[in-house]
């Protein structure tokens, strides 16, 4: 059981804290909400033979492997979303540039199973898939049986709990109790999933707040082990209500990563360059920030009660 | 009938969206599938209703969508829901009528790889993987595939079956308890295809004004079997492309 206690700290603090070499991190948020601050900061602190796990590893996991952190990918669609190719993986992959990398693939549904049997300490996950599949020979992990009930084959997979997940989302509190809207991926899976947490937020706000709110909480202080203030943590990806994806990044991004060598000189400018997020935020400039925030779009408030 | 020019893909849209005609719920891909089903909406299936495996029922995006998780798929939609209900509750479940897929390659009975030319644990491209495909194919009521056609894509044997389809023909898929039917239809840039024989094998149904059965032929890697009538599918009416260009594709990025 995690403390009640106070638990915001610095971006810094919270991965020189929590993420180790060789341990395994997921960085999940589906398209959206994907903590690129926290992903930077792993690869500013230099961690490496990591075990990255997302459902879809996006730039910041292409990002990572460049760098030389990752030694194994888990995951089920690598693609630049609505974009095209990751050229880093597929570089790891394809030429061990920079050095090899190991794959351990599943469809979404797969995935989405292992989190949810992690989550809940279950032994398997069953799910009408895979029968037909070569994907079955591809991973050894993903098993038929015999549904004990008799309706014949069914697909299980086992419990994933990672070391680590590190999940970006609107506001918490500063225990941990943590609110989020929109895409809601498998976030509060893998944060249950997980054996530490780190959670990293527009903003915080006081208890109340989240107590007047309840069913917007999708993870509890319970599980919390690190709380980081990061406005703009997300950039390029994006946050419901806060900000658009950079979508100019996204392309640069499919032009730029076809060249290891134009990826170093990136990460050095962008990323070793910069001391922190806040710098990465001045870098990329407000102004440009400020044009991705989209008008507003309210949800009218809900009437919970008062009962007393 | 319309005398404007149009681009292959503003008929594969076309297309595409008479085919959903009457449908409840349908699965989508982003780029040409999404940009169907969006017309759909407007022409033959008005209450037709978008599922996205990011977790959105229901989506009305105000714009078009730059990725299957673009946040304007999220406001104005009728539900959001975690990935582990959307796959569970809404598509194991069998409330998915329609799906919408593609892929690199796909075989005469309608299986798709997504995943690797060449070897798998040498590959020689390696590609994006499953996604939610391999389980949209195997849960879906009915499979459309949107596809180019295209020698390299259409190919006598895959390097590695991602997504199963009618798998080796006739019945075997029924037998394997699939839940849902399978590939239906695959409609490419020069013509339709089905499934409709007892082989469930790919089959020439309908071929696009000025489009000959040897030039489908050339563009496919085995010997393509010929449905007992071929008929003409009509060009995309002023009307269609009018909502293309004006209401879903304002932009023209997926033209």
């Amino acid at each position: 059981m995690k403390d009640t206690s106070d638990k915001l700290v610095s971006m810094q603090k919270a991965i020189a804290t929590h993420v180790s070499d060789d341990c395994s991190i997921a960085i999940e948020g589906f398209t959206g909400f994907i903590c690129f601050a926290a992903g930077h900061e792993i690869i500013r602190q230099r961690r490496r033979n990591l075990t990255l796990i997302r459902m879809t590893p996006d730039l910041i996991y292409d990002q990572m492997v460049a760098a030389g952190a990752a030694k194994k990918l888990v995951f089920s669609y690598m693609g630049n979303p609505g974009v095209g190719s990751l050229y880093c993986i597929r570089r790891a992959v394809e030429k061990s540039i920079p050095c090899p990398l190991e794959l351990e693939e599943y469809s979404h549904y797969g995935l989405v199973g292992r989190y949810a049997a992690g989550a809940s300490r279950a032994p398997f996950f069953p799910l009408r898939s895979y029968v037909g599949s070569d994907m079955l020979a591809a991973n050894p992990l993903i098993k038929l049986i015999d549904d004990p009930y008799g309706t014949g084959k069914i697909a299980v997979v086992p419990p994933l709990n990672p070391d680590v997940a590190i999940l970006h989302a609107q506001r918490a509190d500063r225990r941990g109790n943590t609110q989020l809207w929109g895409l809601l991926g498998m976030q509060k899976e893998i944060a249950f999933a997980a054996k530490h947490v780190i959670v990293v937020v527009e903003e915080i706000v006081d208890e109340a707040t989240i107590r007047a709110d309840p069913n917007r909480t999708l993870i509890p202080a319970l599980i919390v082990d690190a709380v980081v203030h990061e406005p703009y943590g997300a950039h390029p990806s994006y946050v419901q209500g806060y900000y658009d994806r950079d979508n100019e990044s996204y392309l640069a991004w499919d032009k730029l990563s076809q060249d290891h060598a134009a990826v170093l000189a990136w990460l050095d400018e962008w990323v070793y360059g910069l001391e922190n997020h806040a710098a990465y935020v001045r870098k990329v400039g407000l102004a440009h920030l400020e044009k991705l925030k989209p008008e507003p779009w309210l949800a009218p408030p809900v009437d919970y009660g008062r009962y007393r | 009938m319309s005398e404007t020019s149009y681009t292959a893909s503003e008929m594969m849209i076309a297309v595409a969206a008479r085919m959903l005609k009457g449908a409840r719920t349908v699965f989508v891909g982003v780029g040409l599938p999404n940009i169907a089903c969006n017309l759909a909406r407007y022409t033959v299936a008005p209450d037709l209703e978008l599922i996205y495996e990011s977790g959105i029922y229901g989506a009305r995006p105000e714009r078009l969508p730059l990725s299957i998780g673009d946040p304007t798929l999220v406001s104005g939609a009728a539900s959001v829901v975690s990935m582990a209900d959307l796959f569970g509750l809404y598509l194991q479940r069998g409330l998915v009528e329609i799906a919408l897929l593609g892929g690199a390659q796909i075989d005469k009975y309608g299986n798709l790889n997504s995943t690797v030319i060449g070897d798998y644990t040498k590959p020689k491209t390696r590609l994006p993987g499953s996604g939610g495909a391999l389980e949209i194919a195997t849960n879906a009521g009915r499979t459309f595939m949107i596809m180019r056609l295209k020698r390299r894509a259409f190919v006598e044997k895959l390097d590695f079956r991602t997504s199963p389809g009618h798998l080796t023909g006739g019945d075997s898929r029924a037998r394997l308890g699939l839940p849902g039917g399978g590939p239906e239809l695959v409609i490419t840039d020069k013509a339709v295809l089905n499934f409709a024989n007892p082989d469930r094998e790919m089959q020439l149904c309908a071929l696009y004004p000025g489009v000959t059965v040897n030039d489908v032929q050339a563009e496919v890697g085995w010997p393509l079997r010929l449905a007992e009538t071929i008929g003409e599918t009509a060009a995309p009416t002023t009307e269609e492309l009018r909502l293309i260009r004006d209401e879903v594709d304002p932009h023209a990025m997926y033209r």
